[in-house]
């Protein structure tokens, strides 16, 4: 019997390594196309000078080579490797050292603190990293990093709703995170919604939700109309970009939904910033043959 | 100088640290450009100035007067004095902030809106919050032409440091009356975009 391709330790090491320097200096393009069309959009000159201002400091940061926001997150990953791929036991072991290379190489901002209640103080290296794995079907795996500013994850919640509660109470959760913090999340925003699976689950499928590229529709019809009216509700608010007034809220909403318990209905809302900082890279698998 | 007689949108320069007189000037949804002094402080510098406060009664490392500056930065890149700086959530300051206006700071500058107490120790004490951009921090930083360490070295990018400030953009969020441009904009109050200031008469309370 064939051996199946292996995703080494180091390959994922590697791939975090240039997913950070890539992600903490340049704005997606998703992103920044989302930014451009907001600005023709926009009639107040405020906004209007804010959107531009998000656009200058999206070129400063790639000429120069320095961190788009002060505040360069801790380091999500998430593994997604092919069902044909075999995943040794110990493949997250290099990941914290490729984050502490990383920013020290990057001349990032270390965030980390080495316990929430108990120390306080800095590890200095900005690890450890957050770490999780997916399967998927066919070959071959990814790496997703998202460094996550502190302020855009202070302003996101989980609720867990009652079932009659329906697709209007989930609309209501979404619209009430926002009026109430998307001035400190660094708007526009990409908002990432989860709907469904389990208390702990939903917050996984509200930051998955942020992954995906801005302007791109959902692929279940109900989902992309429900996104598209939650996008129309949150622009209402003229929260606008910084929250200084205007049309452009958000650039998008996310939604995923999943499978849950009959007396469910778990809904997060995971706020993204003017500066999403995310980034993927194919991981080839050893002997795999493509 | 009186913001309603204000006729166009070109932001005010100020220079720091701000008079009794250029505070009183000012009127909340005015663009002004920062010179001068700053000093940046978050959350766990600020569990320190309070402890200091109480402690001595008065503001360690003279800042009364001054200009607290709620940011973490980036360290030295591109030949610069830092990487990148920008604002971090002002309301987890709120905790201090009364205290720290009441003990004679001056003025705050960070993002996002504030609690109630504080716009009253802003009107209280002829205080003012700035509030600028987030998510800009390369920009901002080429407005930053020093940055000399105060104290706190062990917070590391929470230390207390002393910034110099040219034309840094922000915009007057909370003045010296009280009025406050956030919560403005959330009543859907009309802000006079031509004229870069509330409009006339405006009762956001």
């Amino acid at each position: 019997m064939d051996h199946p391709p292996i995703v080494s330790a180091d390959a994922v090491a590697d791939a975090v390594r240039c997913a950070i320097a890539q992600a903490a200096v340049t704005l997606r393009c998703d992103v920044r196309a989302g930014i451009e069309k907001a600005a023709l959009r926009e009639e107040s000159p405020r906004a209007q000078r804010v959107l531009r201002q998000i656009l200058e400091n999206a070129d400063i940061a790639a000429r120069d080579g320095v961190p788009l926001c002060q505040d360069t997150g801790t380091v999500w990953v998430c593994l997604e490797v092919g069902e044909r791929v075999a995943v040794p036991g110990n493949v997250f072991t290099g990941v914290d050292a490729a984050v502490a290379e990383a920013y020290e190489c990057g001349r990032l901002r270390m965030s980390v603190l080495r316990d929430a209640l108990f120390d306080r103080t800095n590890t200095n290296t900005n690890a450890p990293a957050f770490c999780e794995i997916r399967f998927r079907p066919g070959a071959g795996a990814t790496v997703y990093v998202m460094l996550k500013g502190g302020g855009s994850d202070n302003a996101s919640r989980v609720v867990m709703l009652a079932p009659g509660a329906g697709v209007e109470g989930v609309r209501r959760v979404v619209l009430e995170c926002v009026r109430e913090k998307a001035a400190n999340a660094c708007p526009p925003l990409i908002v990432g919604v989860g709907v469904g699976a389990t208390f702990d689950k939903v917050a996984g499928l509200a930051k998955h939700a942020l992954l995906r590229p801005v302007g791109s529709v959902a692929a279940r019809p109900e989902a992309a109309a429900f996104e598209r009216d939650l996008l129309d509700a949150v622009n209402a608010t003229g929260i606008g970009p910084a929250a200084l007034g205007g049309a452009c809220t958000a650039l998008a909403v996310h939604v995923e939904t999943a499978p849950c318990h009959i007396a469910a209905l778990p809904v997060a809302v995971n706020m993204g910033c003017c500066a999403m900082r995310s980034a993927s890279v194919e991981v080839i698998p050893w002997g795999d043959e493509r | 100088m009186s913001g309603n007689e204000i006729r166009n949108s070109a932001p005010i320069r100020l220079q720091l640290p701000l008079s009794k007189a250029d505070l009183a000037g000012l009127r909340a949804g005015q663009e002004v450009l920062l010179c001068g002094p700053v000093y940046t402080s978050r959350d766990a510098g600020h569990a320190r100035i309070l402890e200091a406060l109480r402690q001595n009664g008065e503001l360690p490392f003279g800042l009364a007067g001054q200009t607290i500056f709620y940011a973490g930065p980036t360290p030295v890149a591109a030949g610069r004095p830092l990487g990148s700086v920008g604002p971090t959530t002002a309301s987890r300051m709120d905790f201090a902030t009364p205290a720290l206006v009441d003990a004679g700071l001056i003025a705050c500058l960070g993002k996002g809106k504030r609690s109630l107490e504080v716009v009253e120790a802003c009107r209280r004490n002829g205080a003012v919050y700035f509030a600028c951009v987030g998510g800009i921090a390369a920009l901002l930083a080429t407005h930053v032409t020093e940055s000399q360490l105060v104290a706190w070295d062990d917070l590391g990018t929470e230390a207390l440091r002393r910034l110099q400030l040219h034309d840094f953009p922000c915009f007057v969020a909370i003045d010296t009356c009280g009025r406050d441009l956030y919560r403005s904009i959330e009543a859907g109050e009309r802000v006079s975009p031509s004229v870069g200031h509330l409009s006339a008469g405006d009762s956001w309370r």
